[in-house]
């Protein structure tokens, strides 16, 4: 508990600290905003080394086919061009394939097969950026074309080619593995029971997370000091420190974990995209290795686009049983998640379909069941790089898709609906039939919120007005419980690695502070959030005190910035490394004051003696005293470093309504006006918390509307550059409307629960609820994003109601 | 290969190269100048990061030759500040939050930057229309609207630089 | 990302360009704004030996109303043409010319490059078409004029000899009262069109529609004119039904492809649709002038 919450845990309206502290609830302006808005800010293609090599990359214009030679004679002729590696070069090291962080084997670079169009084939390593560039130009690759497979369903067929014969022959197949949850049994006979049963198939396409900066690194392996520096856009450097220690003792090479230092700089966006060992990153270690200097490697959004992490990609057929009266009893679903030519998701080990489980959602029933199906196909790897929380947002949209066409299907408002299955607060921590405990909500409040926000009652007045002049408008809800703060230690694990946080502070003489956390901002203002954290607990005003992460050799180990877990896990490391520093400095005022520790009391960046308020020591004079001062048999200093445990994952909660009106000659949807209530708990930083907002809901809407990456039959990627692969401008971005509940996670120091992918998470079934809800007196059930344009309108044509 | 002597004004300082005729504007503003603050997002010229003024008018750098803007003057978000003193988009997509990575920052700050200086009020839609070319995956464009309604404000009528005098105590 | 190595000349005057283009025909490449080329270059699906700037060629970005109609300079920026006052007359340009691109592109995009380009999805063609522009080629051997009907050949091509350069676009004035409209279909603000429709109508004594324009983009090998929608708008009055009708009879004459913007079915429906869209703004502007 802090001084921000009551006895029971509620948070107090106003912060606890002043303005010039800063501590949480206070929207502090960034700390880290001086060098971006001058443009001197560090992003990895802004690190250049003395010496240094330039990478670029031969791709496959085939989805699958054999390598049958590659011809580096004129690209090693091109001037500038001083090496070219191929699969067969690093066969000899033991390099051509590596582990995935999903425990699945990727290729560096292919022997003999490739696997995907856009796979990486061969490596040019010139002096320059340019020459590189004509060196891949110049490479001659004869490839010779084979049976290419991108639908999964075909995949699982017996006579499917087999597409990963690395596996051996007891798996000659596609099928990757299968992972269920909850009771089959059971939940078969609560759906037999039903009075009402309502099923769908829902497909959510893959789509690519395209942060506006690319991947990207410099290597740097020194031969002389032995030391391998990696500078790389990565959301978890520490577990690729481990990685390549891994692997490169694999490969028998003499690059060991304390001599490889991955250091972060500025990163443009990572939401995902950045956690993957991408192959270009391997090879440009191996290039450093084998020529002795710095090698860069900077992919183009072409290459970003067409062969880095994706996400979605799930084909999901869903059940729900229920009462006539609309109360859910049941819950049963069955996905086929289309995984690429590897499993390459960056999923906590025990959970091959991430937290997708959670789709009960924030319902209250009994009876579930849920099982995956991971297949190959010839398309890129990955899976959960797109600002998911590990596929919550496969879940939340199959749930609310379902829970509204129940809805609509029994003929009940469907906010209603949501209120009477609602998990009620005095029900909270609640288990969920796949085994959750989620720590507390109060979904009935946000759902009100955003109902009184909207306005919804005369919207709905107003859309049987329309709808009898034969305009199409529609409202779409979604109630959505989240499921961040990966993980307790004895669920969740990375290859193995906890998935705990730390975060170590020094307090230095002067009252200054150094805090280094072991997770990793790619634009979540942790420079900032992680100081007020830290003011909160100690006083210190949040300029006083410097947040450093991202550099493996002296950042405390941790598991990253991903899945929303920065809060959750880092953040309650940073508070209990706080408050143990805050119980030595209690011993230390005791001493400096002559008084008991138990005759002291913590106000405001002070101890002071109880009853006599004008004995006192601030922390800032207590620091000093650590150095100068200390009590005797104590050791000087003033620091502390925690590693923290989760005991339980948090959950954030909200509702979403989102009013659309379609045109009916073109198909197209325009959203009028979306209204987002979120509650992630107790809020560091307001400001902050909005912004995270706003951008998850645009990137929730963009899926919704425009981003789809789709293949032919041939493999071929239909949107591998921005001309086709859409984001949307601030143009077609609607002016989002916010609001907050705050209901604190019990469990959590600081009783934050993170917030960062909310909004991806609860926007997309709230637009697809509002164009199923407009479309439904048409006898329409259910639209699978996006919804274009072309979308809807054949879906009026055939309705007959495009005049 | 052959190379072309350039002279072109960066911000005001005339800066020369001798450059391949297929280099970028871009990539002689962040590899030969070393001037890092412009930003590559695409290869199709569709995100904007690389915006810049070229003769006062902005132009997406990296589809530019460097060789066009030979003779020419080019400001860039290194450009801005006069000194020590931010210019008002600056602090203003500081006050409002207008960014979270900062990777389209400077191209948006530019963008913006042309945007006001021919539209001195623009209303809300102006400015989204007006920073169309400038893709942003971070703050859904909400706070980088409101930064620039706060700049065109401050520019439209600059606070003064002196602090309030205290008031007179009352006699 | 990075383009193939080039030449690269930047001639001060307008003759020095043409002779270039005997000298190096086959080679040489006009660069104008750019915003077509550079893309092109830096994907490698081009690759010329030699650009020729033209951005120190005088006059080539003049806009001048004459007794004939509008004479643009090949030079002109889109944003040029969207914004100077004697385009204001011309309210089909001002529609076209604001919607292309983004900010960026239509400071240094231009209509001379973009004509010359011909993308099959590109606005200005649409509009010539609809207007019964006429086309300016220069070269070192005399000027020749093309109109726009005929100059828009097949995909990325049109009539322009390697030797030439297009300097001039003359809109001419149609005969009062008439009106004009451009109705883009796009997936977002300045994205290539799903449909582009140039639709330009005159009115009679009678009030019936003495003669139409119809310029299509998008939804064709190259931008086209739609006769067959001209010939349906001709001496009918300008009532919806008659804009239905045009718009089946171009939905007819265009020959789409499945794309991203969606399948033949959906773009023929849209050029129905956006056809009855452009001629209704057309016909109410063309009874303002009544």
């Amino acid at each position: 508990m802090t001084d921000m919450m009551t006895e029971t845990g509620q948070l107090k309206e106003t912060p606890q600290t002043t303005e010039g502290v800063g501590g949480m609830g206070h929207s502090v302006k960034r700390k880290e905003d001086p060098r971006f808005i001058r443009g001197q800010g560090e992003y990895i293609d802004d690190v250049n080394l003395p010496g240094q090599l330039w990478l670029d990359i031969v791709r496959s214009p085939y989805a699958h086919a054999k390598i049958k030679s590659i011809d580096a004679s004129e690209a090693l002729n091109v001037p500038g061009v001083a090496a070219v590696v191929t699969g067969k070069d690093l066969d000899g090291y033991k390099l051509a394939w590596m582990p995935t962080l999903a425990g699945d084997m990727q290729m560096v670079l292919p022997v003999d097969t490739v696997m995907y169009q856009s796979q990486e084939v061969a490596a040019v390593i010139a002096t320059s950026r340019y020459a590189a560039a004509d060196g891949v130009a110049a490479v001659i690759v004869d490839y010779e074309p084979l049976p290419v497979i991108v639908d999964p369903f075909k995949s699982l067929e017996p006579d499917a080619f087999v597409l990963r014969p690395d596996r051996g022959p007891d798996k000659a197949n596609n099928h990757i593995w299968h992972w269920e949850s909850g009771d089959r049994a059971a939940t078969d006979s609560a759906m037999d029971a039903a009075e009402v049963r309502v099923s769908e198939d829902i497909y959510i396409p893959r789509i690519h997370v395209a942060s506006i900066e690319t991947c990207g690194c410099v290597a740097d392996w020194d031969p002389v000091r032995q030391q391998l520096t990696l500078h790389m856009t990565s959301q978890a450097p520490h577990a690729i420190r481990t990685v390549l220690a891994l692997v490169a003792g694999g490969a028998g090479l003499p690059i060991y974990e304390q001599n490889i230092r991955v250091k972060t700089h500025d990163i443009g966006g990572g939401f995902g995209g950045k956690v993957p060992v991408y192959p270009g990153y391997v090879l440009a270690v191996a290039a450093s290795f084998l020529t002795g200097k710095p090698v860069k490697w900077i992919e183009d959004r072409s290459e970003n686009l067409q062969a880095d992490s994706f996400a979605r990609d799930y084909h999901i057929h869903a059940e729900l049983g229920a009462t006539k009266a609309g109360k859910i009893t049941s819950l049963k679903v069955k996905t086929i998640a289309d995984h690429g030519y590897t499993d390459a998701a960056a999923d906590p080990s025990k959970f091959p379909a991430g937290l997708f489980n959670v789709i009960t959602g924030s319902y209250d029933f009994d009876n579930a069941f849920v099982e995956v199906d991971g297949v190959y196909t010839n398309k890129p790897p990955g899976g959960v790089a797109y600002r998911c929380s590990f596929r919550v947002t496969e879940a939340v949209h199959a749930i609310e898709r379902m829970v509204d066409i129940l809805a609509h299907d029994i003929g009940k408002d469907p906010a209603q609906l949501r209120m009477e299955n609602f998990i009620q607060p005095e029900q909270f921590p609640y288990k969920t039939p796949t085994g959750w405990s989620y720590d507390s909500g109060d979904y009935p409040r946000a759902l009100q919120k955003a109902l009184d926000m909207i306005g919804y009652d005369d919207l709905r007045k107003e859309q049987l007005e329309k709808r009898a002049k034969g305009e199409l408008m529609g409202i779409g809800i979604s109630s959505f419980t989240e499921i961040v703060g990966a993980g307790p230690s004895h669920d969740f694990d990375i290859l193995g690695i906890k998935m705990f946080d730390s975060c170590e502070i020094r307090v230095h003489p002067t009252g200054k502070v150094l805090a280094r956390i072991g997770v990793q901002s790619q634009g979540q203002g942790h420079e900032t959030t992680f100081a007020q954290i830290i003011a909160e607990e100690l006083g210190f005003p949040v300029a006083d005190i410097k947040i450093e992460y991202g550099d493996t050799d002296t950042a405390p180990y941790g598991l990253g910035t991903y899945a929303s877990r920065s809060t959750p896990v880092a953040g309650a490391a940073t508070a209990i490394a706080a408050r143990k520093i805050r119980d030595k400095s209690r011993k230390i005022a005791a001493h400096l004051l002559e008084a008991s520790e138990d005759d002291l009391e913590w106000t405001n960046g002070k101890f002071s003696v109880k009853g006599s308020p004008d004995k006192s020591k601030t922390i800032q004079e207590i620091a000093f005293a650590a150095y100068t001062n200390h009590p005797a048999g104590m050791e000087a200093g003033l620091e502390a470093v925690d590693y923290y445990d989760p005991p339980n994952l948090t959950f954030p909660f909200g509702s979403y309504i989102c009013v659309v009106d379609i045109d009916r000659g073109t198909g197209q949807v325009k959203v009028r006006r979306f209204v987002a209530v979120d509650d992630c708990g107790n809020i560091i930083n307001p400001m902050i918390v909005d912004g995270q907002i706003h951008g998850g809901l645009t990137m929730g809407f963009a899926p919704s509307l425009y981003e789809e990456i789709s293949y032919d039959e041939l493999g071929n990627n239909l949107a591998g550059t921005f001309m086709d692969y859409l984001l949307p401008t601030a143009v077609e971005t609607p002016a989002w409307e916010t609001g907050k509940t705050t209901t604190p996670s019990p469990h959590h120091p600081i009783g934050a629960k993170g917030v960062g992918e909310s909004a991806t998470v609860g926007a997309p079934p709230a637009i697809a609820n509002a164009v199923v809800d407009a479309l439904w007196h048409l006898g329409v059930r259910n639209v699978d994003i996006p919804l274009t344009p072309q979308k809807i309108w054949a879906i009026l044509n055939e309705k007959g109601v495009t005049a | 290969m052959t190379t072309q002597h350039i002279s072109l004004t960066v911000n005001g300082t005339v800066r020369e190269a001798d450059v391949e005729p297929r280099l970028l504007l871009v990539h002689l503003l962040r590899d030969v100048f070393e001037m890092t603050g412009t930003h590559i997002g695409c290869d199709t010229s569709n995100c904007g990061a690389c915006t810049v003024l070229v003769d006062g008018d902005s132009a997406k750098s990296c589809t530019m030759l460097a060789v066009s803007a030979n003779g020419h003057s080019v400001k860039t978000i290194e450009g801005m500040a006069d000194g020590a003193n931010l210019h008002a988009l600056q602090q203003a997509f500081w006050d409002q939050h207008g960014l979270q990575c900062g990777f389209c920052t400077p191209g948006m700050i530019m963008q913006a930057s042309w945007l006001l200086a021919r539209n001195p009020e623009p209303t809300e839609m102006e400015i989204r229309e007006g920073i169309a070319g400038n893709l942003c995956r971070c703050t859904g464009y909400v706070n980088i609207v409101k930064a620039i309604e706060q700049a065109a404000s401050e520019l439209r009528a600059p606070a003064s630089t002196d602090a309030p005098a205290e008031p007179a105590v009352a006699s | 990302m990075i383009p193939a190595q080039f030449d690269y000349v930047r001639p001060a005057a307008m003759h020095e360009a043409l002779q270039i283009l005997v000298d190096r025909e086959g080679d040489a490449k006009i660069l104008s704004g750019g915003y077509s080329l550079l893309p092109l270059l830096k994907l490698r699906l081009a690759a010329p030996a030699l650009l020729v700037d033209i951005r120190d060629i005088d006059g080539l970005d003049d806009i001048v109303e004459t007794t004939d109609g509008l004479r643009i300079g090949g030079r002109a920026t889109h944003r040029q043409i969207h914004e100077n006052p004697v385009v204001a007359g011309y309210p089909m340009l001002v529609d076209a010319a604001g919607g292309i691109g983004d900010p960026q592109v239509r400071n240094w995009g231009t209509i001379g490059g973009s004509c010359a380009h011909a993308d099959p999805s590109s606005d200005w063609p649409a509009v010539l078409l609809a207007t019964n522009a006429t086309i300016v080629l220069q070269s070192a051997a005399g000027t020749r004029t093309v109109p726009a009907r005929g100059f828009f050949v097949d995909t990325f091509q049109t009539a322009i000899e390697p030797t030439e350069l297009l300097t001039e676009v003359i809109i001419p004035r149609a005969p009062r009262p008439s009106g004009a409209a451009y109705a883009k279909l796009e997936r977002r603000a300045g994205d290539f069109a799903t449909v582009g429709v140039a639709a330009q109508i005159s009115l009679g004594a009678d009030g019936r529609i003495a003669a139409a324009g119809i310029g299509l983009t998008a939804v064709a090998e190259a931008p086209f004119e739609a006769t067959g929608a001209e010939a349906a708008l001709v001496g009918q009055e300008p009532t919806e039904a008659t804009f239905q009708a045009a718009g089946i009879a171009a939905a007819a004459e265009s020959r789409p492809g499945t794309d991203s913007h969606g399948p033949v079915e959906y773009k023929r429906a849209m050029v129905k649709e956006m056809v009855v869209r452009a001629l209704r703004i057309a016909a109410a502007r063309a009874q303002a002038q009544r």
